[in-house]
């Protein structure tokens, strides 16, 4: 395994943390200058994320599908592959889901949740694959056919909730709720902390054995590092990008998966709102390993969720965070901009 | 305007890729500037552009002593330089791209037709002729070369180098090309002409200057000087080493080419009907001057580019269509040219390095896991055994030297011994510790009864190391020859006078 020098590893970890120090003292300048009290915006803002068992839950509940789209999104990221798409992958995961989990109302909950996840999964899989296939045979840009799939995806949601899956009683734009009986348990109610936080996770450490510990880890990695050379060595470029954008998609399914039976119980339009373009945030913030990943979905997940407590106590409005979320990718970018200067300015250590 | 640079040296990774250079321009002449890739031509010249800073030496431009810090002052000057890659952005317009870093009045509200006409007319007082509104991709590698020119041209540029400036160009284009040239000596500009074709040094060049291993091999009026004077310059004089090997023992024809045509990227014929068997045991030496289609010989061998008629066979088996791993589970392995881009995953550690082949994965894993214990047992046994100098496995290959790099791929290589062995340029940007201990492996490897097809642009070596010498010009088989041939020989071959 690549074990970067130490100083490499010392800017591996401080920069992001010099990232997101940076951009909540510029927000506060804003917010000052704004005429506001910044100290107590950012106090409501954590007291928001972290105050109450309740709080504490809904940043767990935020950070999930943000963890899951992150992962995907740097999957796909440590092949080469841009998926910009995990957005659409996630929303074909959430309607196969709704479609399919009627059928399981009378299976035993523990037959029914694998199968119903696992559905998802291959329905993300499956919309993840049209982009990798495309690239693979017809060179297509991975960027523009993602970014043109999430619209269709966005369509074909609206119309499965306008038409063939719109509920029963037939007034809103939005499926029929998934049945109790397969809905992800709620492990501390009122609180909606569900089932779906801890596979989540587990999809992250999965995630890191495969990079870091299999042959197939191995393919991606060389594939994204340097395409001709893993081509040169008999990797099978082309099927390895396949496979990644299956696990990618396959990923992104998950999440949209696990929302529909764990948070929402229902497919409506405009579904998710982003969460796939936010994951590019997360992978990028999280430098594309996974345990990085699931610390900036955390920090993601806590702006989200005090985002409204600030709003309510100290006046400031709730979109406020998406600046910080916004300045935090900002500063990300520069300093990686800087430490690569750096990196070309230190001499040529020769051993 | 007269140039002197005096006694420049500049060293890279630990060798000197300039080495102790005196070199006089005279206002008004094209100066070829000739020798192999990595003699140090295109550094030299980088050093009098401003690009790289020369660990010593002096520049001197009519009397005075300059140090250029960045390529501005050298600008500044009245210097201007062509790279290979042109530096032009793709998707502009030429007249935008002219007007990049360039101080107009106008500059807050472009008077667009008014700068159009004023370039047409520039263009066309220069014989360079373009239309300003074109946008860049559009036009034609040649054109987009006189577009750099203009560039130079509008900086004030009176002094011309051009890195290979023929190298992208087509036959015709060359032609004309030549006479833009010639066209710009009778203007009054200086003109350094890099190249490593000597039909084109001596078909334009006023003064030839010829570049080895960083240092002037030879300086001379093209009027007076030979073909087979200039190649002897270009590969070195030494006497031949005594080839003091064992005779090979096998008649195993391991590796069969057969009147095969392939062509380059850009669709021209870059080897054509090229015939040679190579017997287990043996190492056939490919010569010839880079560029004349040895890059395609060794991609179609691995695996990596079609051929478009002929066989070529690993054993009895016919290889046409194979990929390169099917191509290696036959018996071929092969150590790229371009360590950077084929050979290695700079980002890779050490480690990782070692086992970036299907083979050794298959080897080094259980059920799709690596296994990291055997794995790093191997790591060690190699480190040793090549003598791979890095500070520990885990640190990334980006941070060694270009020696310990190619002993690395070399280590990996030979770690699952095959049949057939394809070696390009195996030496290139190796110091001379690494390239010895390389040429024992090569030698070792022999031995034991691979067949090694050694494609090299460095005679030495070639002379070193091979039972036969093949010598390769416009992608045609000029000559198959033992290694008692004499060098001039096999140089007047290398540069197309058979």
């Amino acid at each position: 395994m690549a074990r970067p020098d130490r100083r490499q590893q010392a800017t591996d970890l401080a920069m992001p943390l010099i990232a997101v120090l940076g951009a909540f003292v510029t927000s506060g300048l804003l917010i000052q200058m704004a005429g506001y009290d910044a100290l107590r915006a950012l106090a409501a803002l954590f007291n928001g994320a972290f105050g109450n068992t309740y709080n504490l839950a809904e940043t767990g509940v935020r950070s999930c599908p943000l963890l899951l789209s992150g992962l995907a999104v740097m999957l796909a990221f440590r092949c080469g592959f841009w998926n910009i798409g995990v957005e659409g992958q996630f929303l074909m995961g959430a309607l196969m889901t709704a479609w399919i989990s009627p059928f399981f109302i009378e299976s035993t909950p523990y037959l029914a949740w694998p199968l119903i996840l696992f559905s998802g999964l291959l329905a993300g899989a499956a919309w993840g694959s049209i982009a990798g296939i495309l690239k693979v045979n017809r060179q297509v840009q991975e960027v523009i056919s993602t970014i043109m799939l999430n619209f269709i995806a966005l369509q074909v949601v609206s119309y499965a909730v306008h038409g063939p899956l719109m509920e029963s009683a037939g007034q809103f734009p939005q499926t029929n709720a998934v049945a109790e009986t397969i809905r992800l348990t709620r492990w501390f109610p009122p609180t909606r902390f569900h089932s779906g936080i801890l596979v989540a996770l587990i999809i992250g450490i999965l995630l890191y054995i495969l990079l870091f510990r299999t042959v197939l880890g191995y393919r991606i990695r060389a594939v994204g590092m340097n395409a001709v050379a893993a081509g040169a060595a008999g990797i099978h470029v082309s099927k390895t990008i396949l496979i990644t954008m299956c696990l990618s998609g396959g990923v992104a399914g998950l999440a949209g998966a696990i929302e529909l039976t764990g948070v929402t119980y229902r497919l409506y339009e405009q579904y998710g709102g982003g969460y796939g373009y936010t994951g590019i945030a997360v992978a990028l913030l999280g430098r594309l390993h996974p345990g990085g990943i699931v610390l900036a979905a955390l920090l993601f997940g806590i702006l989200e969720t005090g985002a409204n407590a600030m709003q309510r106590e100290a006046n400031v409005s709730a979109v406020l965070v998406y600046v910080i979320q916004a300045l935090i990718l900002l500063f990300v970018l520069i300093g990686t901009a800087m430490s690569n200067r750096w990196a070309k300015h230190k001499p040529q250590t020769d051993t | 305007m007269h140039i002197e640079l005096q006694n420049i040296r500049k060293q890279f990774d630990g060798a000197y890729a300039i080495d102790g250079v005196n070199l006089t321009l005279q206002s008004g002449e094209i100066h070829a500037l000739l020798g192999e890739n990595g003699a140090g031509k295109t550094t030299l010249m980088n050093v009098l552009y401003g690009m790289v800073m020369p660990d010593s030496g002096a520049i001197r431009i009519d009397q005075t002593v300059h140090r250029f810090q960045s390529p501005q002052d050298a600008i500044r000057l009245g210097i201007g330089m062509i790279h290979q890659h042109f530096a032009l952005v793709p998707t502009m317009t030429v007249l935008e791209n002219l007007m990049l870093g360039e101080k107009r009045p106008d500059r807050w509200r472009l008077n667009h037709r008014q700068a159009s006409e004023e370039l047409r007319l520039f263009s066309q007082q220069q014989g360079l002729e373009v239309d300003p509104n074109a946008v860049i991709q559009q036009l034609s590698v040649g054109t987009q070369q006189r577009v750099e020119i203009l560039k130079a041209l509008r900086h004030g540029a009176k002094t011309l180098i051009l890195d290979e400036p023929t190298a992208v160009l087509t036959p015709l284009e060359v032609e004309e090309f030549f006479l833009i040239m010639t066209r710009f000596r009778q203007a009054g500009h200086t003109i350094v002409f890099i190249t490593h074709k000597l039909h084109e040094a001596m078909a334009i060049s006023d003064r030839i200057t010829v570049l080895r291993y960083g240092q002037v091999a030879g300086s001379m009026e093209t009027s007076s000087a030979s073909l087979p004077e200039l190649t002897r310059l270009m590969i070195g004089r030494e006497t031949n080493q005594p080839n003091e090997k064992s005779p090979i023992s096998s008649s195993h024809t391991a590796l069969t080419i057969d009147h095969i045509n392939i062509e380059d990227d850009r669709g021209q014929q870059a080897v054509q009907n090229l015939s040679l068997h190579v017997k287990s045991g043996e190492i056939i030496g490919v010569a010839g001057v880079d560029g004349n289609g040895q890059k395609e010989l060794a991609e179609a061998l691995c695996g990596l580019r079609n051929i478009s008629s002929g066989t070529i066979k690993i054993g009895t088996q016919d290889t046409t269509g194979l990929s390169v791993l099917e191509t290696s589970r036959l018996g071929l392995s092969q150590i790229p040219q371009d360590r950077h881009t084929t050979g290695l995953i700079l980002n890779f550690s050490v480690e990782e390095n070692l086992i970036l082949s299907e083979d050794r994965l298959k080897k080094f894993s259980r059920f799709g896991f690596l296994d990291f214990q055997r794995i790093r047992t191997d790591t060690h046994r190699l480190i040793k055994q090549f003598d791979i100098r890095a500070r520990d496995a885990e640190i990334p290959v980006s941070t060694l030297s270009g020696g310990n790099q190619q002993k690395l791929i070399f280590a990996r290589t030979l770690a699952e011994p095959k049949d057939i062995l394809v070696v390009f340029n195996p030496t290139r940007g190796v110091d001379i510790n690494a390239s010895e201990e390389i040429y024992q492996e090569l030698l070792a490897r022999r031995s034991a009864g691979t067949a090694i097809l050694l494609i090299s642009t460095e005679l030495d070596e070639i002379f070193l190391l091979s039972d036969r010498i093949a010598i390769m010009f416009e992608g045609r088989m000029v000559g198959l020859v033992s290694p008692d041939t004499s060098r001039e020989k096999i140089g007047s071959l290398m540069a197309g006078a058979a």
